[in-house]
């Protein structure tokens, strides 16, 4: 059914459609409309058969979530930012111990300084953590992957982060068709154990184990991995049956067969880069866009395949690899072994920068033309930057750099972007 | 001859057989089916406090919930010992997840058998978490906390022996004061651990008005089986801590671990009570009062403040510690003494 | 594609104002979007929302450099923010004021401006009026259509309906209706004056 409601809300609701049987969460911008939409749908008795835990923590939330998986029950948590980082013992406990947990997290950067917009920084920082990650693109897709991650979790036996951009998805109101119980009914069964306490069966999980195993355990999670590489595009092939449109897998090409130039990114600027690109398109440049859905395990074949033919790759990416570059960027490179494609890293949008068709226009027309190096900053104000670095040459005590900063750029509430 | 009636202090395999004993007060280790949940095997020291505690505390808890029970267990001395690697002593389904997250993974675990019974798919199986001081008091306190200010059905039990044992002997927020740990030595003008306000974990459990706390000692293992029978017919949060004393870490003789911890009640040190919804509602009264040195003198933990010029002011201030415990937990009884 | 750029001050409902036009706009059976621009949550402080309509997927996500319409909720910020920036020639303009466009200091920018786009309307009045609060984004949202034409009242009317309950979604359809009246009207006689000028 077509409706018109916030992001947060309609991935609420696709969760309940899943029958959660236990659902733990702690507040964060800005994931909180999510929780609080659960935890309404159980309050008011909407969402049956369902225990929902106000926790203490985010390290509460994903420890709560790991005893109630273990113990047999679809369990579902959402965070962000410093909340997935204040849980990340727990969030490798989960994954080393195979448990299919399904997490939101609404991308949000990560401080110092603080910042509550969005960025992909938070998800990224967790890339080898054993967890499966997915991107959305809308809010359409964000719903239909928490459906698919219950699914693909339970098969694998490998917990999944659904990754959607934090308010520019999770707080942005857009039509979304929501499918009913008896479409989620026919595509998720009922979730079916590897492992379980049970009294009539016991086990022990979590047990030490020394260098004469350890790398087989991790190995397995790998492979694991390498199994969801298939197992994601037949998910994605059984929804389309189900509920009729097209929805996860692990890329999504547009226009990448015959373009000279292609961008990869993830997430929700996916659609702000294809508007761009058809206005170049319509003037003879040949330029496609390729989404990464599938962030981990990483699509390395499909991503070559995609790239393969084309001059220059451009990876816009959301997130910084501190002293190195592009995160998103190297995982690109990396599918391009041997390939003679130059590919640009353009760092964008850190901490909900605004990333305009204009720049966007200006940067990719420099990019053909060969203009930019090969790791560039979309928008990067270096008057700002400058000014702070010759403070700092200019005294030791030169004062807190953000605030320096904040100070040089003025009043924010002024400005529109 | 006037008739002088005989109390028997110690019911059981020590001075009297069981089979003086009715059968619903025997001990759970008397009974041919108990389930040895911690089973033989494990690697624990010689004379360890903690796994004496754990056998009695978990055979107790299978026995009261009828063999329906799952075991979380944080990282500690326990945990590796019972488990190391391909090997497990525990009889009944255990896992271990980290450190400081026991009482959330119990918490979950509990709203998980809460879901799948209430339809139809499990039965009513209870859980028991259980740590040492440091994964308890310390890094564990807020999971602990939030468990039982939510009143989630789990029973904690703490084996507190006073320190990081399994990582080498480090000092936590429940070592008690002057004590010698690796981070605390005894050097310079307050040798040992210094004087705090003391982190008592049962009192706080207290003020968080949960249904159920009580403390226990390996020296009476009857006392701890009541109380852990007692705390499973509880719904709730409840909270049991364990005075189990370490031989290795204390620095103690291994045959010496039952008497330390009888030292430990006796001199005031560790008070054992119960307490139900925040309110003090049983004391185990002391019936033979020493001073706290008879309970220091056999731990070489306590070494430094012997010898040729013994602390007599420490000494004094642990003195203290144990009077103000014998007050507040009412350790003595009136007419006895 | 049609967008429409709302600004006010925390508290004034402007991001409630730009859910209810998408979803007037929904009812209609067009796609839309609507976002925020979020600063630090406070009474108060400058709030900035977004609103595109469209009858294709709407794909882009940047913020509206280049609004199609603006609907002012507070004067008070004309001369704190660049409320204007962007703004398309001879865009819609509704701002929530008693006083003109002369009187607001903008005769000269609005100068070769067709008269039948701008419209100034006592939203917050109408608030006050129908239901006890002095919240106009409703007023507005209703002038809005009216001015613009590009959602009819009674779809304001549903998004209303979705949003409030009982007495005050009642309050608020009546306001709303008052406003659409009260622009369509002044619309009507500036058209009128500028074809006899």
């Amino acid at each position: 059914m077509l409706k018109q409601i916030e992001g947060s809300h309609a991935v609420a609701e696709a969760v309940a459609l899943c029958r959660p049987e236990v659902i733990c969460a702690y507040p964060i911008s800005p994931q909180t409309h999510i929780v609080e939409g659960v935890g309404e749908m159980v309050k008011s008795g909407e969402l049956t058969d369902c225990e929902y835990l106000n926790v203490e923590s985010e390290f509460a939330a994903m420890s709560v979530a790991i005893g109630s998986s273990a113990a047999g029950a679809r369990t579902y948590t959402a965070t962000a930012s410093q909340g997935l980082l204040f849980m990340v013992e727990a969030v490798f406990n989960a994954s080393g111990l195979g448990l299919p947990i399904v997490m939101t997290v609404a991308n949000r950067a990560i401080g110092a300084p603080i910042n509550i917009w969005n960025d992909h920084s938070d998800s990224l920082s967790q890339r080898d953590c054993g967890w499966i990650q997915l991107f959305a693109e809308t809010n359409q897709e964000a719903l239909d992957l928490h459906i698919q991650a219950f699914k693909l979790a339970e098969e694998v036996s490998l917990p999944v982060m659904v990754c959607m951009d934090g308010f520019i998805l999770t707080h942005a109101y857009e039509r979304v068709d929501m499918p009913t119980q008896e479409q989620v009914d026919s595509y998720l069964p009922s979730y079916e154990p590897r492992q379980v306490l049970d009294p009539a069966d016991p086990v022990s999980i979590g047990a030490m184990v020394g260098p004469e195993a350890f790398m087989e355990v991790r190995y397995l999670a790998h492979a694991k991995q390498m199994q969801a590489l298939e197992l994601i595009p037949q998910l994605a092939e059984e929804f389309k049956e189900v509920f009729g449109r097209e929805s996860g897998g692990l890329i999504r090409k547009y226009f990448t067969d015959d373009s000279e130039t292609i961008v990869v990114a993830m997430g929700s600027v996916l659609g702000t880069i294809k508007d761009v690109a058809d206005e170049m398109r319509s003037t003879g440049e040949k330029i496609g866009v390729l989404g990464i859905t599938s962030y981990r395990p990483f699509p390395i074949d499909a991503v070559r395949a995609a790239l393969r033919n084309s001059k220059r790759v451009v990876v816009l990416e959301k997130s910084l690899a501190v002293g190195l570059g592009g995160i998103l960027a190297s995982d690109v490179r990396k599918s391009l072994r041997k390939l003679p494609i130059d590919v640009f890293t353009v760092i964008a949008g850190l901490g909900g920068r605004a990333i305009t068709k204009k720049s966007l226009h200006e940067m990719f027309q420099k990019v053909i033309t060969e203009e930019v190096e090969s790791v560039t900053f979309l928008d990067l104000d270096w008057g700002v930057i400058d000014r702070q670095l010759e403070r700092e040459r200019q005294t030791r005590r030169s004062g807190p750099a953000a605030e320096n900063m904040l100070r040089d750029i003025g009043t924010v509430a002024s400005k529109i972007a | 001859m006037p008739l002088q009636p005989v109390k028997f202090y110690q019911t059981g395999t020590f001075t009297v057989g069981n089979r003086l004993l009715a059968p619903e007060e025997r001990s759970v280790q008397a009974n041919m089916e108990r389930t040895n949940s911690l089973n033989s095997g494990h690697r624990a020291c010689q004379g360890c406090g903690e796994a004496l505690g754990a056998r009695y505390a978990i055979d107790a808890a299978m026995t009261a919930t009828k063999g329906q029970l799952v075991a979380v267990n944080a990282t500690g001395c326990l945990e590796v010992f019972s488990t190391p690697y391909p090997e497990t002593s525990w009889q009944i389904p255990w896992i271990h997840s980290l450190f400081g997250n026991t009482a959330a993974v119990a918490t979950g675990i509990a709203a998980a058998i809460k879901v799948k019974h209430a339809k139809g798919q499990g039965k009513d199986v209870r859980v028991v978490a259980q740590g040492g001081d440091g994964g308890t008091t310390d890094i564990g306190f807020g999971c602990l906390s939030g468990m039982f200010e939510r009143n989630d059905d789990v029973l904690y039990i703490c084996y507190d022996n006073g320190g990081y044992m399994n990582t080498g002997v480090q000092r936590s927020s429940a070592t008690p004061p002057a004590a010698r740990t690796a981070t605390t030595m005894p050097l310079g003008p307050e040798p040992g651990n210094p004087f705090g306000q003391g982190k008592f974990m049962p009192a706080l459990a207290m003020a968080h008005e949960i249904p159920y706390v009580a403390t226990a000692t390996v020296a009476d293992l009857r006392d701890l089986e009541y109380k852990v029978k007692k705390a499973m017919s509880f719904r709730g949060a409840r909270y049991i801590q364990i005075h189990v004393p370490c031989p290795l870490g204390w620095g103690a003789a291994s045959k010496d671990t039952i008497l330390l911890s009888r030292l430990a009640k006796e001199s005031g040190t560790f008070p054992v009570f119960e307490a139900e919804y925040g309110e003090l509602t049983s004391s185990s009264k002391i019936r033979r009062l020493v001073p706290v040195e008879e309970y220091l003198k056999p731990q070489k933990r306590f070494a430094h403040l012997f010898g040729k010029t013994p602390a007599v002011e420490t000494i004094a201030r642990l003195q203290a510690l144990a009077d103000r415990n014998i007050r507040r937990y009412k350790l003595l009884d009136k007419e006895a003494n | 594609m049609f967008e429409v750029r709302i600004h006010g001050r925390g508290g004034q409902g402007v991001v409630t104002a730009a859910e209810m036009l998408s979803i007037a706009a929904f009812e209609e059976g067009r796609h839309a979007q609507a976002f925020p621009s979020f600063g630090s949550e406070r009474t108060g402080a400058p709030v900035v929302a977004f609103c595109r309509i469209s009858d294709q997927e709407i794909r882009s996500r940047e913020p509206i450099m280049y609004p199609d319409a603006l609907i002012i909720q507070d004067p008070t910020l004309l001369f704190q923010v660049d409320v204007f920036s962007g703004l398309k020639e001879g865009g819609f303009i509704l701002i929530n004021t008693k006083s003109t466009f002369d009187e607001l200091g903008l005769g000269d920018y609005v100068r070769d401006w067709p008269a039948e786009r701008l419209c100034t309307l006592p939203a917050t009045d109408l608030g006050l009026k129908h239901v006890g609060r002095p919240m106009p984004n409703v007023a507005l949202l209703a002038g809005f259509a009216a001015l613009s034409g590009t959602i009819r009242l009674e779809s304001v009317c549903k998004a209303i309906s979705t949003k409030f309950s009982g007495k005050v979604a009642k309050g608020n359809i009546a306001g709303a209706t008052e406003a659409f009246e009260l622009v369509r009207a002044r619309i009507e006689s500036a058209g009128k004056e500028s074809t006899h000028a």
